[in-house]
């Protein structure tokens, strides 16, 4: 799967957006059937993303869904309407332990088999937006195989922790290093929480630049203008890319030599760094990078 | 499926439509909007569609269109039938 920088949240109940979504230039969109959606329009936002995703061509993009939590009397309806519509993942929130998401994969599972899917097709990103679920995170990414992501809400879980949600984000410091040490030991992809001063673009680019440096694969928006600024800070510098190119050239030169161990710019290069090297050509090919002429 | 009520689903905000449907004994379109003449007989084969799926003798419906795409007009049709027929076992 190609990387995946950005997430557009796009309220469920609004046709306009969704329909323009392939023009924004995200990678990914989450068609919210929760906070963004009133109560009296649940089953108005429900039908509407449930007929976008059966008939609507998205292009290249991954759709995603975020449901009504589990404690809502909404969860059942959202997961029997959605799941046959078969997005890329549904966004479960407020996880606060293994069994919650074991719970939504045993109820989707039903759906899957139901419905003739393949079971495992719709896969899990788990919110982590309460202390105890940031205390849990690791055992919530290896729940189970349909867990996809781990996403951070920052918003409630400052609300949980009785704190405000700062610019600097120094309250969020230790819950996003613990969310992503989580992620990447379950071998699972990790969103950061949005930004919420759409008019801030400094500021947004300064926390990307922070969310990149601690290890997210991407970042949620909440508004179109911000995903040139979120991908602005995931792109590879060029020092980097031409490192990277070095690095799966050798690792392709041993391969086909049959030897374990390889040397780039005389340092050792083992299998994680030839992982992250691969990972950054698979973003860089996103900015157009050349690859000629390493 | 039986109408018991009269329902509404949707907005007038651009790109989407305002559907109203209430009990009748036939089928009976009524479509308003800027480019209504244009989508009249696409607006009249997807109601007739919808109808036929719900397994609806008859409801009479009212679309203000303001620019919604099909897959929005059905969504909102299909919104206002169900809750039109809230608490009401289907047929």
């Amino acid at each position: 799967m190609k990387p995946c920088r950005t997430m557009l949240y796009i309220p469920g109940d609004s046709p306009g957006m969704i329909q323009h979504a392939p023009v924004f230039g995200a990678d990914s969109i989450l068609l919210d059937l929760e906070d963004a959606v009133a109560l009296t329009e649940k089953d108005a936002a429900r039908k509407m993303v449930a007929c976008y995703l059966k008939d609507y061509d998205f292009k290249d993009l991954i759709v995603t869904v975020r449901v009504n939590g589990a404690d809502t009397e909404f969860f059942d309806d959202d997961l029997k309407e959605i799941i046959p519509c078969v997005p890329a993942a549904i966004r479960i929130p407020k996880c606060n332990g293994p069994e919650d998401v074991l719970a939504a994969d045993k109820k989707i599972e039903e759906i899957e088999k139901s419905n003739s899917i393949p079971v495992g097709k719709v896969r899990i990103h788990a919110m982590i937006e309460t202390a105890v679920g940031v205390e849990n995170a690791f055992f919530i990414a290896s729940a189970c195989p349909r867990v996809q992501a781990l996403t951070l809400g920052g918003q409630d879980l400052t609300a949980d922790m009785g704190v405000q949600k700062t610019k600097e984000g120094w309250e969020l410091f230790y819950a996003r290093s613990r969310v992503v040490v989580a992620a990447r030991a379950a071998g699972v992809d990790v969103y950061d929480t949005v930004w919420a001063d759409i008019s801030d673009k400094e500021g947004l680019l300064k926390e990307c630049r922070s969310i990149v440096g601690l290890g997210f694969t991407g970042k949620a928006a909440i508004h179109p203008d911000q995903i040139e600024t979120i991908h602005q800070a995931f792109m590879p510098n060029e020092k980097e890319f031409r490192k990277a190119l070095r690095i799966m050239e050798a690792a392709e030169n041993a391969k086909k030599e049959g030897k374990g161990v390889i040397s780039v710019d005389g340092k050792m290069v083992d299998a994680p760094v030839v992982a992250r090297a691969r990972h950054l050509l698979e973003l860089a090919d996103l900015y157009g990078f050349e690859r000629s002429g390493s | 499926m039986i109408l018991l009520n009269t329902a509404s689903a949707g907005t007038l905000e651009s790109s989407d439509c305002l559907v109203t449907v209430s009990p009748a004994e036939k089928l009976k379109l009524e479509y308003k909007g800027a480019n209504s003449e244009v989508f009249a007989e696409r607006t009249m084969q997807l109601v007739e569609s919808v109808s036929k799926k719900c397994c609806l003798s008859g409801a009479e419906i009212s679309i203000q269109d303001q620019g919604a795409l099909e897959i929005t007009i059905k969504a909102r049709l299909e919104t206002a039938l169900i809750r039109a027929v809230k608490g009401v076992a289907k047929e």
